[in-house]
């Protein structure tokens, strides 16, 4: 199939499939934590300006994306990930 | 590879004893009211037990083995080995396992030692035990447990919630009869740091290196007499290794997670449990849980979670149990094995 299609194509396929999968990761978050509503993290959401954030969420976030994607974080890549983009820009080149 | 399998012993008894006194999560000063409830949320831990000043461990253990002795009508001259898990000895010296062989008025022709270890101490103490114990001594004695609350300081959340006092007491004897246990066994120093107590032996001498308390973040004091625990680095530990070396231990067993009744897991932190049964696919309730009520007890969290989740089961049939331990050193152990009927029981010391 991939042969058949533009390049230009190609990469919006990938680039809805990135939507799509930070999403994913936005609603597992947004399940996990329970103080969070739905519908209040972006991809530009800071990691650590979520309320009440603490040393237990990011054990919380290492035990979801080792489940979820089978990645686990190292603390440093947890403490350089600053937004949930970065987190899911790590947990795909970590898939790569 | 430390994979071994030891035929002609069996567990006969376990008795755990724990101190009266209880401490809740919700009542800890340093947490507000929605981080005592995402501690809850994420250890497991409702409340603890923990010794008074004067009470140490090996009272605890000895508690714990003077009851089962006296309630299962056990020959002191047969118990011929005793070895006392712990990293809360009485002493400096001499070991600790020396003087309960004395306060429980066992032989002195049997044999008693201490090991050095904690969360993986109890899976440890079992292979040592049962190695002695299978070229043919009557019965030995397995005491094990910590008094970490000692260690704690009360200023440093990251810590002090967590950890709750306990001795255990288990017997094994020789027994032709009985069915091979698997061991898998695993150390790796290099995670050291990741929990430490660093002054008070021999490097950092206790009368020397006497240090006061300093914050190293809001909420976390401590001297470094004190336990420090580097949670993240020990949560990555155990979901990296954990659920690995138990699908290792079983293949060398040769058996199937589905013929395992319990998986009975050191008990550190819910969430760590929680994420072992999640790789291995497993329904929760093969997953037993002390630490709702005891907090991790170190290396007597395995036989206490025994006495207390799993006692009308395995009083009743015999079971196949995956016992793991793992954490401080870095260390970890696994162990499958057949147990029952056995008694069990948790005592509260008064």
């Amino acid at each position: 199939m991939w042969d058949i299609l533009g390049q230009e194509q190609l990469s919006n396929i990938k680039f809805v499939n990135l939507i799509m999968d930070i999403q994913e990761l936005i609603t597992h978050i947004e399940n996990e934590f329970d103080e969070l509503p739905n519908g209040v993290l972006y991809p530009e959401t800071s990691i650590r300006e979520i309320e009440g954030w603490s040393s237990m969420h990011a054990l919380i976030l290492i035990a979801l994306v080792d489940n979820h994607y089978d990645v686990l974080l190292t603390g440093e890549e947890l403490k350089n990930a600053l937004t949930v983009q970065d987190l899911f820009s790590i947990i795909v080149n970590r898939k790569s | 590879m430390a994979k071994f399998s030891i035929n002609n012993v069996k567990v006969d008894a376990i008795y755990s004893c724990v101190p009266k006194h209880r401490l809740k999560t919700a009542d800890y000063s340093l947490f507000t009211p929605a981080e005592s409830m995402l501690f809850k949320k994420t250890t497991g831990i409702n409340e603890r037990r923990v010794a008074s000043d004067e009470l140490t461990c090996s009272d605890l253990c000895f508690k714990a083995a003077e009851n089962l002795i006296s309630e299962l009508q056990i020959n002191l001259e047969e118990i011929e080995v005793l070895i006392f898990v712990s990293q809360s000895p009485d002493y400096f010296l001499p070991a600790t396992a020396v003087t309960l062989q004395d306060r429980l008025g066992l032989n002195r022709n049997c044999m008693a030692f201490d090991i050095n270890l904690g969360c993986s101490g109890y899976v440890y103490g079992l292979s040592v035990l049962s190695s002695l114990l299978k070229s043919g001594l009557k019965k030995g004695l397995l005491l094990a447990g910590d008094k970490s609350t000692i260690s704690t300081s009360i200023n440093d959340k990251s810590t002090y919630p967590l950890f709750g006092d306990a001795g255990t007491a288990t017997l094994l004897s020789f027994d032709e009869n009985s069915e091979s246990m698997f061991f898998d066994l695993h150390s790796d120093g290099s995670g050291k740091d990741a929990i430490m107590i660093e002054y008070g032996h021999s490097r950092y001498p206790y009368n020397t290196f006497i240090d006061e308390e300093r914050e190293y973040e809001p909420g976390i004091k401590r001297s470094r007499n004190h336990l420090a625990l580097d949670g993240m680095k020990v949560f990555n530990f155990a979901l990296k290794e954990v659920a690995k070396s138990i699908d290792e231990c079983l293949q060398f067993a040769q058996n199937e997670k589905e013929s395992v009744d319990f998986f009975v897991l050191h008990q550190a932190n819910k969430l760590i449990n929680d994420s072992v049964r999640k790789k291995m696919k497993l329904a929760e309730d093969k997953f037993p849980m002390s630490i709702d009520n005891f907090g991790n007890t170190s290396s007597a969290s395995i036989p206490l979670t025994i006495c207390t989740s799993v006692k009308k089961q395995i009083e009743n049939k015999e079971l196949t149990l995956l016992l793991s331990g793992f954490g401080v050193g870095l260390s970890w152990a696994n162990v499958l094995l057949k147990m029952g009927p056995i008694p069990v029981k948790c005592i509260d010391y008064d």
